[in-house]
Order: structure tokens, then sequence, then C-alpha cells
């Protein structure tokens, strides 16, 4: 059993040598959140890390033990009984221990579930920012409704202000993530989801598209950058004051496949956002609450002038480009 | 004209890239060499006659492992592509479409033509015997079910080459699986090499549920059966549930490609959320599936080594019958971060968990099988207990990813990678790599060499951990799946590179067994009829099995009846009576299956690249095909007496 033990070994050598060469915690950055959400959901992993060590360190050790004293050595003397097949106290006791495991992981995992669901707001004295992020190929557009700026694959945001993300896409499918701030939610074109998240502490954070969306989906990665109220607040004032505003055209040209820098945008045309969510659900016969969620309005007077287009228009890609340009909020 | 058909070739033929000329070059050296051997040899008839028409069940066994270790090859060469591309920060070894597509493929691959091939090789190599049966319930269909899934792979392996390959995952979501952003033949060829051989797939499950219900030899009730052949039956059942699906999700996909249908795409009433249900409500117990065989060799080889009863019969019948159920009830655990809401995503967490109670019942019963045994440690042993410790992390890290709100943070990272890698890794490949150095002396009718063996075992144990621990941490370091580079900045590199060494480590652990086969055969040690002590029906009869499996059909009232047999023999007990010899009614062999599948083929090939002139006659060929088996008759014959006899003679007298 030689080999057992030494296999066993080797594997723990293994594991501490990850952890090792991986330098410092620091950077197992899901373990090391800096924002609420995430502090919840890696406390969440902490708890299921122990509940299943419950389980597999005795069946580890039982396992060993077992092939170690029941080899099939000369001379060896444990017991051995080839037609014992059948305890019901012992098979009692194995079904009910991974029940009970089962039941309480269970019970936590409902309960933080519906604590963490991401659509559902922080309870802060702050009132929410919301940032709306659209996945496009293979960038990141990011608008600020209030503040009437728009970025590219970077973002900024005060810390202890919970954000109020809205996501959708213009482009297949992807997944927005910021590790230490909280879990990912998908992007889908035709529908706007809700992830709610906060930092705690200032600090420049990685933020990526989780899911594979085509070529250059590993460059959609963006800076997630947390400050203090009142450098946010010049930042906004720096990027109106320097950057030319995004336009329709200039969003089109945009939504074209290819990789992009950072880049800012000091006005955003009206209603871009609803726009892009409700276009793919214009000719959508069972689309009737994605409809109805966005009438009201000037979003409404936005997706109508919108679907007119695109009745004449099939292709409804080149939907975008071939409206006209609604004045930006400059 | 020349630029005509210069135009087309380079359409047509994949272009540009020195892997691909190097592919280009050995398959034409491989197809001279195979085509020249088998004239100079005068292997044609022998090929045809033997092989290619066959319906013996263990000649289509040996043909599924051929096909699928070959197939292990080419999947596994993708992941050291990919293991090399990421091996260090800002790599330009391949492009970010090439790495996309080698991605695709090693999931296909390993997934449906490895794992699901392997599987079936050996349903087919070990059920009819352990089950006391002298054949599947349906030869024909049985060897129609092989040639759709070999004629499935070549298809979609030709697109390595020809047009090129798929790159929007191995599950192709929409809408970039649509026409829109993934405009070339890859995608076809994703649907149909995979439909073609999901047919095949649906036949083998019809067939081995009624070969196990019915055609158990007598006195085998269902509670007697071995516990391969109800983890077969959990399987086939759970495949026959799965499979439709399969087909219908890649049937829409192909509408909505070919004919401009909207199911799956968001303008015109579609949407992408219905393929994503649908392909895992098939996707997920796939996995199943797969993983559900593993669990009966190992039940199997667990008792034979430990040379004891396997504990615990009626927990493991109903703990895999209750996988095979509730594995259709977490397919949603895929998409908890697609905002379907707390109820939904608490619900499928749930059950999803609940799974791990009958998986962890039987890692309880197998280490209670050990206990109070007798352990010897021969090759499908020491894979048996290499499986538990990384079956039981893998269990554990997929408990941890089914908790739904932190899935919100595994989701798409590589401690996905690593989870699944574990449980099919450590689960299915190692299950059934085990099971095949268990059977083999009984198929081949020699031993492979153990020594060699033991290095293959250890390389692949060893190069495991080392590639997948790391990956666990990269995911908690934020590293996304399918990432084709990455920056220093990121701190991944490292880990990494310990990861890639892991990987080249397990194709070390390929290299050996590949040695072990072919210097098992060059120094070929003659395997007795019970090489290992065994248990049941299959180990009463010479290795290897003649044609007929059984000169007289033996009763089976034990679970394991012939240990029990074994015993009473030695207590100078008289055996059991066997039944007068008599005539066996055998089944002709047939070329219509492999015929048939090479038209699917060209049906298949002409629809990927809208060749209407080339689709038509291959569908004209298949039905053709069904009409000239409709109205053949001549589909058996009878072994007679005097030739059982010249062959049980002829067995015995091989020393067994």
């Amino acid at each position: 059993m030689k080999k057992g033990l030494r296999r066993f070994t080797a594997v723990l050598s293994l594991v501490l040598m990850a952890i090792v060469t991986s330098g410092c915690a620091e950077k197992v950055i899901v373990m090391n959140p800096k924002g609420e959400i995430g502090r919840h959901q890696a406390d969440l992993i902490w708890i299921t890390i122990a509940l299943c060590l419950v389980i597999l360190i005795p069946v580890l050790i039982l396992t060993f033990y077992i092939v170690w004293k029941y080899r099939n050595k000369p001379g060896n003397k444990a017991k051995y009984d080839p037609t014992w097949e059948h305890n019901t106290k012992l098979e009692v006791i194995w079904w009910a221990i991974p029940i009970a495991v089962i039941v309480i992981l269970g019970g936590i995992t409902i309960k933080y579930t519906y604590m963490l669901e991401p659509s559902k707001p922080i309870e802060h004295e702050a009132k929410p920012l919301v940032i709306q992020v659209t996945s496009l190929d293979w960038k990141w557009l990011f608008q600020y409704p209030e503040q009437g700026i728009a970025t590219v694959n970077y973002i900024e945001f005060p810390e202890d202000v919970p954000i109020k993300f809205e996501l959708t896409s213009d482009a297949p499918m992807n997944s927005f993530w910021i590790p230490q701030l909280g879990g990912q939610i998908y992007t889908m074109s035709g529908m706007a989801m809700k992830l709610h998240l906060i930092a705690d502490e200032p600090g420049s954070y990685m933020g990526m598209g989780a899911n594979f969306s085509g070529r250059d989906f590993g460059s959609m990665q963006f800076t997630a950058k947390a400050t203090s109220q009142e450098e946010f607040d010049a930042w906004v004032e720096s990027v109106k004051g320097s950057s030319p505003a995004l336009t329709e055209e200039g969003y089109a040209q945009l939504a074209k496949p290819g990789v992009s820098d950072v880049q800012t945008f000091s006005g955003i045309p009206e209603g871009l956002f609803q726009k892009i969510v409700t276009k793919y659900g214009a000719h959508n016969h069972g689309g009737g609450k994605q409809e109805s969620d966005n009438s009201g309005g000037e979003e409404a007077n936005v997706h109508e002038s919108g679907s007119s287009h695109e009745q004449s228009d099939t292709n409804v890609k080149q939907e975008a480009s071939s409206t006209e340009g609604h004045a930006s909020h400059e | 004209m020349w630029d005509n058909i210069k135009e087309f070739a380079s359409e047509f033929f994949v272009t540009g890239d020195p892997l691909i000329y190097g592919a280009d070059v050995s398959i034409a050296l491989t197809l001279i060499a195979v085509v020249t051997a088998l004239t100079y040899f005068k292997k044609w008839t022998w090929l045809w006659k033997d092989w290619l028409t066959t319906v013996d069940h263990k000649k289509i066994g040996i043909m599924y492992v051929i096909a699928s270790l070959l197939m292990l090859f080419r999947g596994g060469v993708d992941a050291l592509l990919m293991r090399t591309q990421l091996a260090v920060p800002d790599a330009e070894f391949l492009s970010p479409e090439h790495y996309n597509q080698i991605f695709t493929t090693h999931g296909v691959i390993m997934i449906l033509f490895m794992a699901m091939p392997l599987m079936f090789g050996l349903f087919n190599l070990v059920i009819p015997l352990q089950i006391g049966a002298r054949d599947v319930a349906f030869p024909f269909l049985n060897s129609l079910s092989f040639w759709l899934f070999f004629f499935g792979a070549m298809l979609f392996n030709v697109s390595f080459v020809i047009g090129g390959s798929p790159d929007a995952g191995w599950l192709s979501y929409p809408p970039l699986s649509g026409k829109d952003f993934s405009p070339g033949v890859g995608q076809d060829f994703y649907i149909w090499g995979i439909q073609i051989s999901g047919i095949g797939s649906l036949m083998t499950g019809i067939n081995f549920i009624v070969t196990i219900l019915k055609m158990r030899a007598p006195g085998m009730k269902l509670m007697k059966m071995p516990m391969f052949t109800w983890s077969v039956l959990s399987s086939c059942l759970t495949i026959i549930l799965a499979f439709p699906i399969l087909t219908i999700t890649l049937a829409l996909l192909f509408i909505d490609r070919y004919l401009g249908g909207h199911f799956f795409t968001l303008d015109s009433g579609g949407n992408p959320m219905m393929y994503i249900n649908l392909i895992w409500m098939w996707g997920h117990p796939e996995v199943y599936i797969v993983i559900l065989p593993a669990f009966g060799i190992f039940s199997e080889i667990v008792a034979t080594f430990s040379k004891k009863r396997l504990f615990g019969y009626k927990s493991m019948v109903f703990a895999l019958m209750a996988i095979s159920i509730t594995s259709f009830f977490t397919w949603a655990h895929h998409f908890f971060t697609m905002g379907t809401g707390a109820n939904v995503n608490a619900f499928f967490a749930v059950t999803t968990m609940i799974i791990a109670i009958p998986t962890g019942v039987k890692v309880f019963n197998w280490l209670f099988t050990m206990y109070r045994g007798r352990l010897s440690f021969p090759t499908p042993m020491l894979w048996m207990l290499g499986f538990i410790p990384c079956f039981v992390v893998g269990g554990m890290t997929g408990v941890m990813l089914s908790v739904a709100p932190a899935d919100f943070q595994f989701h798409n990272s590589y401690f996905l990678i690593a989870h699944f890698h574990q449980v099919l890794i450590g689960g299915v490949a190692f299950g059934y790599f085990a099971g095949l150095y268990y059977w083999w002396p009984k198929v081949f009718g020699f031993k492979l060499d153990e020594k060699l063996g033991k290095w293959a075992f250890w390389f692949w144990n060893i190069g495991f951990y080392v590639c997948f621990m790391p990956q666990y941490v990269l995911g908690l370091m934020g590293m996304t799946r399918r990432v084709s580079t990455y920056g220093w900045d990121k701190g991944w590199y490292d880990l990494n590179l310990v990861s890639t060494i892991g990987g080249f480590l397990m194709g070390i652990g390929f290299i050996f067994q590949v040695w072990q086969i072919l210097h098992s055969i060059k120094f070929m040690k003659k395997a007795p009829a019970d090489p290992w002590d065994g248990r049941t029906l299959e180990w009463s009869i010479p290795s290897p099995a003649p044609v007929y499996n059984f000169a007289t059909i033996p009763r089976a009232e034990g679970k394991d009846w012939y240990w029990e047999e074994k015993q009473r023999i030695a207590q100078g007990l008289p055996p059991s009576p066997r039944p007068k010899l008599e005539p066996i009614h055998m089944p002709k062999n047939s070329g219509i299956p492999f015929i048939m599948s090479a038209f699917w083929f060209v049906a298949g090939f002409g629809l990927v690249f809208d060749w209407l002139w080339m689709a038509i006659p291959g569908f004209i060929g298949i039905v053709v095909c069904m009409l000239a088996h409709s109205f053949n008759y001549k589909t058996d014959y009878y072994i007679p007496v005097d030739e059982i006899k010249r062959t049980e003679a002829a067995a015995a007298g091989r020393g067994v």
C-alpha cells in the first residue's frame, strides 16, 4: 500500500504547490471580495467547502484504511467474510449522512438564493447609480443615463453606492462578471437583465465577458474602478468636457464586430438602451411582455419610431444605422 | 474555368495553417498505407466479410473500441494543442479562430465520439456474455448503429480539412451558431455529424433495453442481474428519453440555418433560450448516460478483486435508477446566471444536489465491498482505486457548483472546467479504461502487460491532478473558459504552465497504453477463460468467446452464479447440469448497414455544402437500402452440433 500513500502525498503536495505557486491569496480574487454581494458569495463558498469536507475527509481516510487493512498479503489476519453483502443498519446510516448534508446545504442554498437574487436591489441609504451595459462584438458599451455619458470597456463608480446594472446584448449572448464585486449575469439580446452590486472600498477591479461569443471574445475585458464620490463626479465632468458625443451613427459603427480600446463619450442618443433592447422584439409575436415593459414616456416614442423603421427594413441589424440620429443630451 | 476551380478549391479545402497541411499529408499517407497494405496482403475480402458486414456483437464491440481510441487520440491532440497555447501568456501558437475550432471539436469528440462509442463498445463486448445470451436482440440494427456512429464521426472529422470546423462551442448556442454569426459550413458539419451518429445511439439504447429485458439466461431475475447489466439498463433508459430531444433540437437548428427558420432567433418570434433549455435537457442526462455504466464496471471490478460479494446490491440498483430519473430534473443549473429568478434557481439547485445522495451511497457501498475482503491490485483494480478519490473530489466540487448563488462566481470559469474534467476523466475515462483492462482477456484471448499498464495508470493519475487541480484555483482567480490567450498582468501564468505539464503527463500515459497494447500483441500470452477468478457468466466460457458465445444456455440463479458454481465444484459437488447440444440459430452478416450509413454520409455531406445534387441521391440510397433489407429473407442460419463440438474442443485444447 506504499503506492496509495505515495499518491496521497503526491496529491497533497500538488495542492499545496498550487496554492504556494499562486503567490499570495490576494490573486484568488473570488475569495478576496471587495463588495457586499461578493462577500456573501465567498462566505457561501466557504460554507459549502466545509460541509463537503465533512463527508470528503472521512471517506478518503476510510478508503486508505480499508485498502490497507484488507490487502491480500500472506499472513494478513484481518477478517475475511466473502458472503457479507448486506447490513441494513449501515446502509441506513450512509443513506442518512448524505441526505442530512444535502438537507442542510439545500436550506442554506435556498436562503442565499433569495437573498442574493441579482435583480433584487441592495438595501442602502444611497440612491443607486444606474449603469446600462450592452455587450457588443467584441467590446462592452456602458451608458450612464443619469449622467448622460457613455464609455467602452471601462467603468467608474463611487464606492459604497449601490450600482444597478441593466444589461442587454446587441450581439451573441455574453456574461458580465466583476469577480471581486459579485457573480456574473448573462447579457442577452431582447432582454434587459438586472444586476445589483456594490463596492466597499476604492480600487480597480477586473471585469470581463465570461460567456463565449465568438472570435475575439477573449478581448472583452474592462476595468471597473471604484472611487470616492468626489472623484467620480470629477471624472464625469472631465468626460463631459473632453469627449465627443456618441451618435446613432457612432453606435452603429461601434456595434460592428471588432475589438476596441477604452473610449468615453460625453453624450448618448436618447433612449439608445431601450432601443437596443426592443429592436429584437419589434417582430416578436410572443414578445408582448417586453414591449409593455417599456411602453410609456419617451421610451415608448423612441420604440415606436424605431419599429416603424423596422417594418420597412427586413434586416434588423441595419436598423440602428438607418434610423435618423436623435439629438443627444448635449 | 481554371479560376472557378481555384476559387472553389480555396473555399473547399482549409488552407493557411501549417498544422492543417501537416494533417492533410498525414491523412493522405495513412490512406495510401492502408489501401496498399490491404491490397498487398489480399485482405479486402477479409475486411469486408469478417468486419464491415459483421453482425457479431463482439466484433462490433471491438470496432467501437478501436474507433473510440482513435478519437481519444484526436481529442487528446486537440487538448494538448490548447494546453500548449495556454502554457504561457500572450502566446501566438494558435490564432483565436483556430483555438475556437479546437475547443469545440475537442468537446464534441470527447463526449460524443470517444466516451459514447467506448461505452457502446463495452455494452457490446460484455452485456450478451454477462446475461448468458448469444447476441443482442437486434443484431442487424446493432451493426447499423455502429456504422451510423462511424460515418457521423467521420463527417464531423473531415470538417478539420474540408470546409472548416465548427467554432461555436460544443453545445453551439444560438445566436452564435446561427447563420448570421456562423456563416461557414462548420456548424452544418456539427449538425449532421452529431445527428447521424445520434440516430445510431438512440437505436443502441433501444437494442440493449430489449436485450437485457428479454434475453437473460433462465433463472436470472431482474434482481439477480450483474451490476454492470443494471447500469447499462439505466443508462439506456436515459438514452431513449434524452436522445430524441437532441435529434429535434439539431433538426430545428438545421431548419433555422438552412431554410431560414426562426426557432432560435429573436426576430420573428423565436428564442435562443428555447435552444439552451432543449440542448441541456439532453446534455445533462448525457453526462449521466456516460457515467452510469462506469459505476457498473467499478461494481464488477471491486467485487472480483475483493473476492467478495458486492455490498448493498439493492441500494446500488435503487441508486442507479434514482440517478437516471433525477438526471432529467437538473438541466437548468447550466444557466443559473441567466436571470430565471430565485424560485427556478432554488428548485434546480436542490434537485441537482439530490443526485449527490445516491452517488455518495454508491461510494460507501464500494468501500464496504472491500471491507472484510481480500484485495489484490491488478490494473483494473488500480483504476478503480484511482477513481474513488478523484470522483469524490469531483462530486464535491459538483455540489459546490450546484449551490446557485455561489455558481454565479463559478459559472464559465476554469473552476467549472476542472470540475467536469474531474468527473468525466476521473469517472468515465478511468471507468472505461478499467472495464477495458478487465474484459480485454475475454474479448481478445490474451492478457495485457501489467507492468506497462501500471506505468500508464500512474502517468494518467498524477498527470490528472497536476493538470486540473491548478484549474480550480485559476477559476477562483477569474480565468474564464475558452479564452485563447491572457496577459502577464492577470497572474495566471504559473498555474497554467503547471496545468499544461499535467496535460502532457496524461498524454504520456496514453502513449504507454498504446505501447502496452502493441507489446502485448507481440509477446502474446494466451489468457485462460477465467483470468481474474470472476464471478459472473462471461467468465464461464472460453476466451475469446466463440461466435455463438454459449454452447448451451446456462441457468443463472444466484447473483454471482459462476462464483457459486466454482465454490460448489470445489466442495466436490457435481457441476450444474447443462442441456444437450442443439443446433444454434444465428444471424447472417449483412452489408446493408455499412452501405446505408455510407449513403447517410453522402447525404449529410451534400446538405453541409448545400449540394442537393449530392444529398438527394444520398437519401434515395438510404431508402433503397431500407427496402433491400425489408425484402431480404435470408437473414439467419444454424450452426450444426458437430461444428459446436469442434469449436468447444478446440477452445478446450487451447489450454483453458
